[in-house]
């Protein structure tokens, strides 16, 4: 089962923690860009193949959410958050 | 058909020991210029050529694929027909793909092993059944069917279903039947397209990976590279599913996809025990019988994007888990094999099909499920690839729909979820 480093509980099973998407960038303000970036920020997220940054919530544990990179062709995280077990 | 497959053919080639059969269809040389060059000999890939050929008279098409013939997503689904859509702009194209998959054994003179078996949607809780009862007033518009029944007919049409009980967590309140349903054999739609393509003049190039998409001075898409040397197109239609893209993304495309992992497992062979397809969206996974008799079974997608073929420990689990608490007695099953395949997803679960912003680069994505589409969306992009506009069933999902912020949104009726 795919392991995700929690900064404080260490690595733990994927069966504990919730997806919560790939992560985006902030929320412009739709009147400040054209239409071309206010429609690829609501439509589009990156979709590498390879290492992509998301969102896990540990919610069968301490319930802290944490930010991974996770390699989309082996799920191998290559980048964890600081100071995870 | 060159060769065309009968009873009588059986028996005159079998007199001859089978040595008299001619191959279903050739491998020629690869030529460095074509009038149409289709990424993907998958389902869809080769529906395309096959009404590039059929309905436009073009010809001169190179299907091209990474691996070999059958073995991309074609062969990695569950083999589900069917039309329960919710929105108007999806049913009628569905409607359409069903019919053209009832026509399909006799237009391509080979046996799909079509098997209208209907589906069943067993609901465990009321807002699903409000949800149902919705796609039902509209799929009645467009003649697709979809019939309330009790919960009573439901466990006497599927003995084997015996959770769900009122003591459960999730007690069965009722279920939907789609009687238009079916499942058919994948390969022999793989096959069957291959042998007509070839017979009209088309050619399908296995072991034949594109590594670039090339754009002419001028912009537009000028053809292909791939470890057997550049080929040259003015029109190409990128039909790789997962992959989509990474190979749009070599012209600097991007798109509102995101790729993810939609797997299935087999039990062992049993005795005829389940004669529909059992839909569970609230328990969350799908199954029916084959002839061989082995379970197929799918459940939810993995949650993250993912570019892997396998199945995932927590997805097996899951749809284990659930499957059991629904069928108990299947838990003395043993499992014999497992597979995964990489799909691309829309931001509104919707297929799309356009041609893009470099001229002439056709897409054709999005197919959450694409298995069902596979003859309709051949169908509609020969069409468009043919005469530069969108066929008329195909005509809400382009892509300026995401520019426009016109949505065909399909959330939560792609998958058993």
């Amino acid at each position: 089962m795919m392991q995700i480093p929690c900064p404080f509980c260490g690595p733990r099973n994927e069966s504990e923690f919730f997806y919560g998407g790939p992560v985006r960038p902030s929320r412009p303000d739709p009147a400040a860009v054209n239409d071309e970036d206010w429609t690829a920020w609501l439509t589009q997220v990156p979709n590498p193949l390879g290492p992509v940054q998301e969102h896990w919530w540990h919610a069968r544990g301490c319930g802290t959410w944490l930010t991974i990179w996770r390699d989309t062709r082996t799920h191998d995280v290559v980048e964890a958050p600081d100071d995870a077990g | 058909m060159k060769q065309h497959y009968s009873a009588l053919s059986l028996l005159r080639h079998g007199i001859n020991r089978h040595t008299t059969w001619a191959p279903a269809w050739r491998s020629p040389p690869l030529k460095d210029h074509y009038d149409v060059i289709v990424i993907g000999a998958g389902g869809h890939g080769l529906a395309t050529a096959y009404y590039l050929a059929k309905d436009h008279g073009l010809t001169n098409v190179a299907v091209l694929d990474r691996g070999w013939l059958g073995g991309g997503n074609i062969a990695r689904n569950t083999i589900t027909i069917r039309s329960n859509y919710m929105r108007d702009a999806s049913i009628p194209f569905y409607v359409k793909s069903v019919a053209l998959y009832e026509a399909m054994t006799r237009e391509l003179n080979f046996n799909m092993m079509h098997s209208k078996r209907g589906m069943i949607d067993v609901i465990q809780n009321y807002p699903m059944m409000r949800d149902r009862r919705r796609r039902q007033h509209i799929m009645d518009i467009y003649g697709a069917t979809y019939e309330q029944i009790t919960e009573a007919e439901i466990r006497r049409r599927i003995p084997a279903l015996t959770g769900g009980g009122p003591d459960a967590r999730l007690p069965v309140v009722g279920g939907y039947v789609h009687t238009d349903a079916a499942i058919n054999r994948h390969d022999a739609v793989a096959w069957g397209y291959a042998r007509a393509i070839d017979a009209m003049g088309g050619e399908i190039h296995q072991q034949t990976p594109v590594t670039q998409l090339l754009r002419g001075p001028d912009g537009r898409i000028a053809g292909v590279e791939t470890p057997r040397g550049v080929i040259r197109a003015p029109k190409v239609a990128v039909a790789v599913s997962g992959h989509t893209t990474t190979l749009t993304e070599t012209v600097g495309l991007t798109l509102p996809l995101r790729t993810m992992n939609l797997t299935a497992f087999v039990s062992e062979p049993v005795k005829p025990l389940i004669d529909v397809i059992v839909n569970c969206p609230d328990a969350g996974f799908y199954l029916n019988q084959s002839d061989k008799g082995e379970l197929v079974i799918g459940g939810a997608p993995d949650t993250g994007q993912s570019f892997r073929r396998d199945i995932k420990q927590t997805v097996f689990e899951d749809t284990v888990s659930a499957m059991l608490s629904l069928f108990p007695s299947f838990k003395k099953l043993k499992f014999l094999r497992q597979w995964g395949g990489h799909l691309d997803i829309a931001h509104d679960a919707s297929p799309i099909q356009d041609e893009t912003d470099v001229p002439g680069l056709f897409v054709t994505a999005g197919w959450w499920g694409g298995y069902k589409a596979i003859p309709a969306g051949g169908l509609t992009l020969a069409h468009l690839v043919a005469t530069g506009r969108p066929h008329p069933l195909m005509e809400p999902f382009g892509i300026n729909r995401f520019r426009h912020l016109d949505y065909v949104m399909e959330t939560g009726t792609t998958t058993a979820r």
